[in-house]
């Protein structure tokens, strides 16, 4: 079967489709169950992927447990977003050798085989997209980043559940995703008539789905692929108003701030969990000679003191700037600098927060015209 | 772009130190002379981050002349740990350079006003070349005046260029200091006392100010210039932040939507006055 982007194909199970993308030599990342939440790991056949689990989520609260035992898909976002394998946690950036007059730098880059990303959900090609702005902006292109983002094939599986924490129907982000895939499968009737819709998002997807098992897509299971992303978003409690951006310019001394910073532990999970959060720190390290030494760039937080830090003090000693300066960047400035929200919905800072604070629920008040 | 072949802005440039002058307790000067290939050509306002083998980066204004894009001149307080490293160089040692970055004094637009320059303390580093630029052409503006305040006589930068410039190369200077010591026979005041005297017959209208010191000098002098009447949209201040990266990637210097790495450092003020006055931000 001739196989061209745009298409839509039928197919049984996800299992051809990973041991095709292994067969073709792709390194493939996706979602597994380990310490009791989805991680994304390699996955070496589809015996590795969370079948039958579901998730169970709220403010400040996640457990994975038993679902539909033959559902592949049920689960949605984990604490672990794919920005670990584009932008890892932990990067070395470059070494440097001490000579006789000076010092010799070695820039070489660490090894990133072409890689799958299995199970992308719609929200999380979006916040793919956030970062691809952030790390080539105009002015400056993060290499490592664009190698790496060059190198990835995106298997996206659309949502046919939402957790309740999900809120990106409002955020415009899923729970179907129209493009930003190369391969895209929805998971049909897993209780009956159990099967995938395969959707083409690229010649590359294209030249994968060729040699696959497929049966052409019939009207039936475009309408079944439609109830189930309808179902998904019809679940979701949780919103951000679209013109949230603006209502929160110009409230910099809302008492909203003071209240939320009470409850924040400015532990920095919410930044961590985040996917499109991308600030960093760098690291020097030198061995005991004194005669190697390294720069690392590690993952960082606007929450931690020191993030601001100047001759002088923090610039953002109050915690409730802290949070002023994540939210607002989040929601509002992001717009000013990246033409988009730098929040796609996912819901995990919601979860992972310890105390539980909502940013639907802390936007709301800051943006309500009373503060 | 090729990403394979792309050269990662995060990799420095070696350079060698060249000179070092000590200009005050904790404040040295360095000349900086290429390793890896051809100098880069600077506006005055831009910074560098200069790395010291071993501890790490900071961000850095250059000052020197960008007439001159030979020789980097970089002038550090000894404040911090990258800092402190910086100061110890000396001549022939080697360090790391990437830059240069971010926005710049538009000293060209100026041409025909009454250019003055407002420093605080080492606010006057990243004048420099702005100030050497003015005075290499001083007949095309209407005058040219610096109005330096530091805390103490001992605090004063580039002391004796700062003469030269009031007494050889046609510049209005005006030097005051918080807190007067033995032998100190100029002003004593912070440089809002001075505003107006500086501004002398000039029509406010066609004053074009670069002010640069600590943000709440540069708050205040901004403030105080508009009410003398100078455009708010002619009156420009540079910005310091925590800087990581200084290509709008790590986050840190972020202030409301700039990142002053590379919207700023060089700001107009009508665009920032409002966030000058928001604490915490």
């Amino acid at each position: 079967m001739q196989a061209a982007p745009g298409d839509s194909f039928v197919i049984s199970s996800p299992a051809p489709l990973i041991g095709a993308l292994v067969g073709a030599g792709w390194r493939v990342i996706g979602p597994q169950e380990v310490d009791g939440t989805i991680a994304y790991e390699e996955l070496r056949t589809a015996d590795d992927l969370p079948r039958g689990r579901t998730d169970d989520q709220e403010a400040g609260h996640y457990r994975l447990t038993e679902g539909r035992p033959e559902a592949w898909f049920d689960y949605v976002v984990g604490p672990q977003s794919w920005k670990k394998w584009l932008y890892p946690s932990r990067r070395k950036l470059w070494s440097a050798t001490k000579t006789a007059d000076g010092f010799e730098i070695d820039d070489r880059a660490e090894d990133y085989p072409k890689t799958a990303f299995f199970g992308v959900r719609p929200c999380e090609i979006a916040a793919i997209e956030r970062q691809d702005a952030v790390f080539d902006n105009g002015s400056f292109t993060d290499t490592d980043y664009a190698r790496r983002r060059a190198a990835t094939l995106i298997v996206a599986v659309q949502c046919a559940r939402s957790a309740a924490t999900c809120f990106c129907a409002s955020m415009n982000t899923g729970p179907h995703a129209e493009e930003g895939f190369d391969l895209a499968l929805t998971e049909l009737d897993p209780d009956g008539d159990h099967r995938f819709l395969l959707q083409i998002g690229s010649a590359q997807g294209a030249a994968l789905a060729d040699g696959l098992p497929l049966r052409d897509a019939t009207g039936d299971d475009h309408a079944t692929a439609r109830l189930a992303a309808a179902h998904a978003a019809a679940q979701q409690t949780r919103r951000l108003p679209a013109d949230i951006a603006p209502r929160l310019k110009g409230k910099e001394d809302h008492p909203g701030w003071q209240a939320v910073a009470e409850k924040c532990l400015h532990c920095a999970n919410c930044t961590l969990a985040c996917p499109t959060c991308f600030c960093s720190d760098v690291e020097d390290t030198n061995d005991l000679t004194g005669d190697h030494t390294e720069r690392w760039r590690v993952w960082d937080s606007c929450f931690s003191l020191d993030f601001s830090y100047i001759h002088g003090g923090a610039v953002r000693q109050d915690p409730a700037a802290r949070y002023r300066q994540w939210l607002t960047h989040k929601l509002s400035s992001w717009h000013d600098q990246f033409g988009s929200s730098g929040c796609v919905g996912c819901g995990r800072c919601i979860a992972w927060c310890p105390v539980g604070i909502d940013i639907t629920e802390e936007a709301a008040v800051i943006a309500r015209d009373d503060g | 772009m090729d990403a394979a072949n792309a050269q990662d802005p995060m990799v420095p440039h070696r350079y060698r130190v060249a000179e070092v002058w000590e200009e005050l307790d904790d404040v040295t000067t360095m000349s900086l002379l290429p390793v890896d290939g051809p100098p880069r050509p600077f506006k005055a306002g831009q910074f560098n981050m200069l790395y010291a083998y071993g501890v790490g980066e900071a961000a850095i204004s250059i000052s020197g002349d960008p007439a001159v894009p030979e020789r980097l001149i970089h002038t550090t307080r000894n404040v911090g740990r990258v800092s402190a490293a910086l100061t110890r160089l000396r001549a022939g040692d080697m360090l790391g350079v990437r830059g240069p970055f971010g926005s710049d004094w538009p000293v060209e637009d100026q041409k025909g006003r009454h250019m003055l320059f407002v420093a605080g303390g080492l606010g006057l580093a990243p004048l420099r070349g702005a100030v050497c630029q003015a005075l290499a052409n001083r007949l095309e503006y209407e005058e040219v005046s610096l109005l330096f305040g530091a805390r103490s006589p001992d605090d004063l930068l580039y002391r004796s260029q700062v003469a030269e410039w009031g007494a050889f190369s046609g510049a209005n200077v005006e030097v005051t200091v918080d807190m007067a010591a033995r032998g100190w026979t100029g002003h004593v005041g912070v440089v809002t006392t001075r505003l107006e005297r500086i501004l002398g017959t000039s029509d406010p209208a066609n004053v074009s100010v670069f002010i640069c010191g600590p943000e709440i000098m540069m708050r205040f002098t901004a403030q105080d210039l508009t009410e003398l009447g100078v455009p708010a949209s002619r009156i420009w201040v540079s910005m310091e932040r925590n800087m990581k990266c200084a290509l709008g990637f790590c986050g840190h210097c972020q202030w409301g939507p700039d990142f002053v790495c590379k919207d700023g450092p060089v700001f107009r003020y009508d665009q920032i006055g409002k966030r000058l006055a928001i604490r915490e931000i």
